[in-house]
This record gives C-alpha cells, structure tokens and sequence, in this order.
C-alpha cells in the first residue's frame, strides 16, 4: 500500500471528525491525529520504555491486566472495549493504537508503530508548534534490541541525542556494568537524573565514585528546565527494584529503593529553594507504585511514569494533601509520545491538556538524519539481524499478566531443544509483535530475549519449590499494596499447567500443578526445568536466544494452538480481563 | 550548608569512634536471653517483661518494603520520645526473632541505625523503652527472589 491509498483508508475509516476538512491529509508533517490546538505556556513531551526499538514494530496490547482490590477496574488496569469506554475520543486508529481488539487486521491496515526516524519527525513538529518543547525520556531505552546489546546500550545514547532527549531515568540501563552506565550516561547530552539511586555506605568507604559525596547520590536527583520563561523542576525516579528483579551483580555498589520521605524532602527543598512554576516527577515506577505515590507525597504537578507499559490515555487525577497530582503512563516500544501542555498562573500550574499520542509510521515521513543514523548503526549487523528463522501461522506476542503465543514460543523451544520436562520463562513486558504469516528474523527472537544475562539452565526442581516460585512471583504482581509489587507479569510457563487465585494471599494463590500429560505435580518429587535470566548468578548454558532460533530453524513452520495460560479461580466481571 | 567534610569523612569518622566504644558487660549479658527466643512473645517477655506494650506514632522505623539483599537489610529506628534507654529491633519470621537492642543513654539521642537479617517476608517491629514505658510501631518487609521485572 502506498501512502496516498493508505491515507484515503484511513480518510474512509473516519478516523476523525477533524479530518473531513482533509486539508491535513496531504500534510508531511501528519494527519489529524497529530493537530493539537494552542494550550497554555510550556510543552512537556514524554517517551517511555522504548526498548532499544529503533525501526518500526508491531505491539499488541494486552489483553489481561488485572486490577485487584482498590486496582479493580481502575486504569491502568483496564483491556480492550472497557478501556475504550474512557477515552473521550474513539476512532478506529485509536482504538488499534490502545486495545488488542481485531489486532492482525487493524494492524494490517494502519501498519507499524514507532521507530525512531517517524518518532523524530512527530517530535520536531511538536516541538515546532510550540517554540520548542521539553523532551523526557522514562528510561528501559538502552536495552531490547541486538543493537543495543551488542554497542552496549550506546546505539541509543546516540540517537537520544539526535532526538534531543533532555531529561532521563533507567532501569535496564542499570543491566550493564556500573562503569559502562556512568560512561553512557556521560555521553548522553541530556541529564540523567535519579533521587532514588545511592552508593552503599560499604561503597562510600570504599571510595566510589558518586555524584553528590555528601548525600551518596550517584546521579543527579533532579534538575532544572526553562521552557518559554517558566521553570521546570524534573526528578528522576528510578526502577526502585532493580537490584531485586534483574542481577545486581552489575551493580554492586548501588542502591535503590522507592524512598518517598527522601522524595519528600527534595520536593520541598525544590518548592523552597528553586521557587519552580512547575515539579515533575519522571518515573519507573510503574503506574500503580505511581499512583500511591501520588497520593502521599504533596508538591507535584505530573508524575510522567513508565516501567508499566500501561498506553494510557487519559491521566489519573489523584488528590493528596498539597492538591492534586495527575499521573500518566506512556506505554512502550516507542508506540506512543505524551503530550503534556502547562498553563500556568500566579502561583504555578492552573490548567493542563494531556495526549498520548500513537506514532503511526505510515503517517509520518522518516527525519532523514535519524534515518541515516539507524541504517549506519544496524549495518554490521544487519546478516544476523535478517537471518530468517521460520514463517508464523499465528499472531505472537507476548504482554499480558500470562503467557502470550510467543512467550509460547520460548517455553517450547525451552522444552524440546534442552530436554526438559517444564520450562519458566520470566514474565517481561518487552517484545514485538509478530503477525500471521510473517516471517521470524533473528531481530524479533532478539526482541523478545535481548538482555546482559541471557544464560539458560536445566537442573532439578522438586514439586515444592516450582510452587514457590510461582507463588512469589504471583505475590510481587498480585499483591494488594502497590509497594510490595515489582512491575512484572507472571512468569510464562512450559509444560507446566496451574490454577492461579490472584485474590488470595501469599502462598496460597497457586494450587492445582500438573505436567502437559495432565499428571498431578508432587511437592517432593523431583522435576527437570529449564528457564533463563537467572538473577543470582550466571547459568551455565547457551544464551536463550540461541536455543530459540535452533528451535526455529528446526520447526521452520510455527503454528500456536494452544496457551499454557492458569486456571484463573476468583475472577469475575473484571475489566482488567477480555 | 556545606562543610569541608563530606559524607564519606563522617562515616569513616563514625567507623572510628564505633571500634573504640565498648558494650556494658551488665547490659550484653541481659540481652542474652532475649537474642535465644524464638518467638515474638518470649522476646518482649524477657526484654521488658510484664510492661504493656503501647502502639506510637512518634517512631519513625526505616526499613526497605522489599530488601534487595535479605542478608544485609539496612534499619533505622529514630524517635522524639524522651528518656528513652533501650532500642530493639524484632523480625517475627526470623528463626530468632530478636535482631538488634541499643541500651542508651537517657539523654542520648534516639536514632540508632543497624544492618539485619532478615530470612523471609515479616512483620518488622520496633520497641523503644523510656521511663518504664514500652512503645513499639510496625512495618512490612519482604523477601522474594528476584527476576520477571518488567
């Protein structure tokens, strides 16, 4: 399709009602889904999670995320038709970009997402339309893609820098070696802010190097932006969990945690010192941590968060003692541009208009800077990259609270190529989209498994201990108080079949295990297993995404017919599930 | 305000006078008893025995909600209560639930900061004595292996 067929697709679709004037349509700069009118005095852009994905991608979203207790049926926890009943505006554009609903076909016919070429022409036109813009990055930027492995996270310190990125926090970033981190984050041209990193005390005796000596911050906490006379206070807030759910053997000396009397404190201090018109926090979270958040610490206009890939389109307004906080989550893979306008009176903000923007590569032209840049950084690689593995008869994907096809995938290959009985594949929420049809390139196996501790292992479980590995993961989602939560699905699992009661309390959520034979797991019988990532220590075996591709070129034809998705018990009229 | 000494100068300086303080005999021999139990109960029981134990705003217990390493699980416990002479510190899960007692000085300052164990997912606890009264607050920690994040 070309892009003049395609724009009168879209035109015949209705997308929007702005468009009938069709004056838009022949734009380069966009569509109407990219207009905004004038708001208020300063622009604040936010990307998120991108993952290393610098060329377009498809991302289905998912279509199970519960919400329990308070969560129930609150965004972010909200899938397909009851998360389009709180979009102000729906149109069928919309509706692909937000929801898994009619995925293959949509995605058929609007076509990618992302990519960082479409995503710097998108940005630069926001940025036009308002003298310039603030552009925060949320972090989970510099891992996802071979690329980004393989240059060590720098492939996409260089094209942030391209895009302008001012501001960024991390998480995955923190997968590499501390030295590499603080190296990378001296090239970023940007600032890398985080309040809630620290050198342990053993580390401040020993000597480490550190931002602040007095308070052990390692980078920054926070800093100071000016956008059209108004200043911006930015705080980074960092994956508070990153030393428990990924290696912190590459980051010894560090600590992190939520810490929100320190939080606390520094928005005072800020508010006292600064004088600032405006205070964002720029988050990692994760929407429900961020919301609690909100709650209990006063003094801040936006929580700008990410870590969830929750694409949410309208922001949370959460009260707490100092006024209200309004708390967003921008997705991920470079899907989606939050959009946020300050309008700002006598005493700071007054007024704010919120979008969130998906970045449809059809519908924007490739910056040919940026362009050049990805072609440039891809071209050793690009053998690997191509090599193509198998055709897909099914849609793979992976996000979702249980095993996606792909996930699926994983687990098989897990399986056959290792010989094993059961396979655990961790739950992330990064990876692409496959459709129907497509081929399988090394690059989309790289997507789902690309990572600095990529090792697999097979050894000996008994019964018990496989149930308490999926009763504490099933805990660090399900968990009712967001702070005890860490972000993650559940863990995907092969040849093993469960019944999951998220409601219930821990230890007591998982009954019912049995092998793929339909036979009874038995707590002291001993089991073999297969997974990757171990957090611990390094596993003996080959890297995941080497086992996987076996599997491929082995298999050449994959047809998923069947998820090993649980038994869910205590789930009823849930909006979090399709 | 900025000194010359930083951070780093100060906890080398606090490292210092630490090795050269020494514990009261009379004082490591009580605690003994308590360090043994295995039980919440018999921990408050042998510490501050039939006293009744107040619940208090006025402590602030500094502990991660989840610990990044079980082993070495950094703890604060910090109050505006005066005349307080003793300090502890209890993790009910904990094999021995009783990690830590500071006996101070009624006119010391009441922050004192430790490193514990603690083995797996527990209510934390945190006891400050003053003037024949036993005041206590309480907090969550949890231990979880590690991994699926996001």
């Amino acid at each position: 399709m070309n892009r003049r067929e395609f724009l009168e697709l879209i035109a015949k679709a209705g997308v929007t009602a702005s468009l009938s004037g069709c004056q838009t349509l022949g734009d380069k700069n966009g569509s109407g889904l990219y207009a905004l009118s004038k708001f208020g005095q300063a622009r604040v852009l936010h990307i998120t999670d991108t993952h290393a994905q610098l060329m377009p991608v498809y991302f289905r979203e998912p279509s199970v995320n519960l919400g329990l207790g308070s969560a129930k049926g609150k965004m972010p926890h909200r899938v397909g038709k009851n998360l389009l009943s709180e979009m102000t505006e729906v149109n069928p554009m919309l509706s692909h970009a937000f929801t898994y609903l009619d995925f293959t076909e949509a995605a058929q016919r609007y076509g990618k997402v992302g990519g960082f070429s479409h995503l710097a022409t998108l940005i630069d036109k926001l940025r036009g339309e308002t003298d310039g813009a603030l552009l925060l990055d949320g972090g989970d930027t510099w891992q996802g893609s071979g690329t980004a492995l393989w240059t060590r996270g720098k492939d996409m310190v260089g094209a942030c820098n391209l895009l302008g990125v001012d501001v960024m926090t991390g998480h995955w970033e923190f997968t590499y070696d501390a030295a590499e981190v603080i190296a990378n984050a001296a090239d970023f041209k940007g600032e890398f802010v985080a309040q809630n990193i620290r050198a342990t005390e053993d580390a401040m005796f020993e000597g480490v190097d550190v931002f602040d000596e007095d308070t052990g911050h390692v980078f920054k906490p926070y800093v100071m932006k000016e956008q059209n006379g108004y200043r911006i206070a930015v705080i980074g807030q960092a994956f508070p969990y990153t030393p428990i759910a990924n290696p912190s053997r590459f980051i010894p000396d560090w600590t992190f945690g939520i810490q929100e009397e320190n939080l606390a404190q520094l928005v005072e201090d800020i508010r006292g010192k600064e004088k600032p018109d405006a205070v964002i926090l720029l988050s990692h979270n994760g929407m429900d941590v961020d919301l609690k958040l909100a709650s209990r610490v006063p003094g801040i206009d936006a929580i700008l968060g990410g870590h969830t890939h929750d694409g949410v389109p309208v922001p949370v307004v959460v009260k707490n003692a100092g006024g209200n906080t309004i708390v967003t989550n921008a997705g991920s893979n470079g899907k989606f541009v939050g959009v946020l306008d300050l309008e700002f009176g006598r005493a700071g903000v007054v007024g704010y208009r919120y979008r969130l923007m998906p970045v449809f590569s059809n519908l924007l032209d490739e910056n040919p800077a940026m362009a050049k840049y990805i072609r440039d950084v891809r071209a050793p690689y690009l053998s690997t990259l191509n090599e193509e593995l198998a055709t897909s008869e099914s849609l793979l994907y992976r996000r979702g609270n249980f095993n996606g096809t792909f996930d699926q995938v994983i687990c098989d290959a897990l399986l056959e190529q290792l010989d094993s009985q059961i396979s655990l594949s961790p739950g992330f929420r990064w990876g692409t989209t496959v459709l129907p049809g497509d081929t399988i390139t090394m690059e989309r196996v790289l997507d789902q498994t690309c990572m600095t501790y990529p090792e697999t292992y097979v050894r000996e479980m008994e019964g018990q201990e496989l149930k308490s590995i999926l009763e504490s993961v099933a805990d660090n989602i399900f968990t009712p108080d967001p702070y005890y939560q860490q972000g993650g699905d559940m863990v995907r699992t092969g040849g093993l079949g469960y019944s999951c009661a998220p409601r219930n309390g821990f230890g007591e959520r998982i009954s019912d295990l049995r092998l793929r034979d339909g036979s009874l797991i038995n707590a002291s019988q001993r089991y073999k297993v297969a997974g990757w990532a171990t957090v611990g220590s390094k596993s003996a075996g080959p890297a995941v995404w080497d086992v996987v591709a076996d599997h491929l070129r082995d298999k050449k034809e994959i047809s998923i017919d069947r998820v090993e998705t649980p038994v869910l018990k205590g789930i009823t009229n849930n909006p979090g599930l399709a | 305000m900025k000194t010359n000494f930083s951070r780093r100068w100060f906890v080398k300086g606090l490292a210092a006078v630490a090795v050269m303080a020494s514990f009261p005999g009379a004082a490591f021999a009580r605690a003994t008893g308590a360090f043994k139990a295995d039980k919440t109960n018999s921990v408050v029981n042998v510490l501050f025995g039939d006293l009744p134990i107040e619940a208090s705003s006025q402590i602030t217990f500094r502990l991660p909600d989840i610990a990044e390493n079980g082993a070495v699980v950094p703890a604060t416990v910090a109050t505006e209560i005066e005349g307080v002479t003793q300090i502890a510190i209890v993790i009910d899960e904990n094999p021995n639930p009783l990690s830590a007692v500071f006996d101070i000085g009624e006119s010391s300052v009441a922050d004192v900061s430790t490193r514990i164990k603690v083995g797996k997912s527990s209510v934390a606890r945190a006891y400050v004595k003053s003037r024949g009264r036993v005041f206590m607050t309480t907090r969550e920690v949890k231990v979880t292996i590690g991994g699926c994040g996001g």
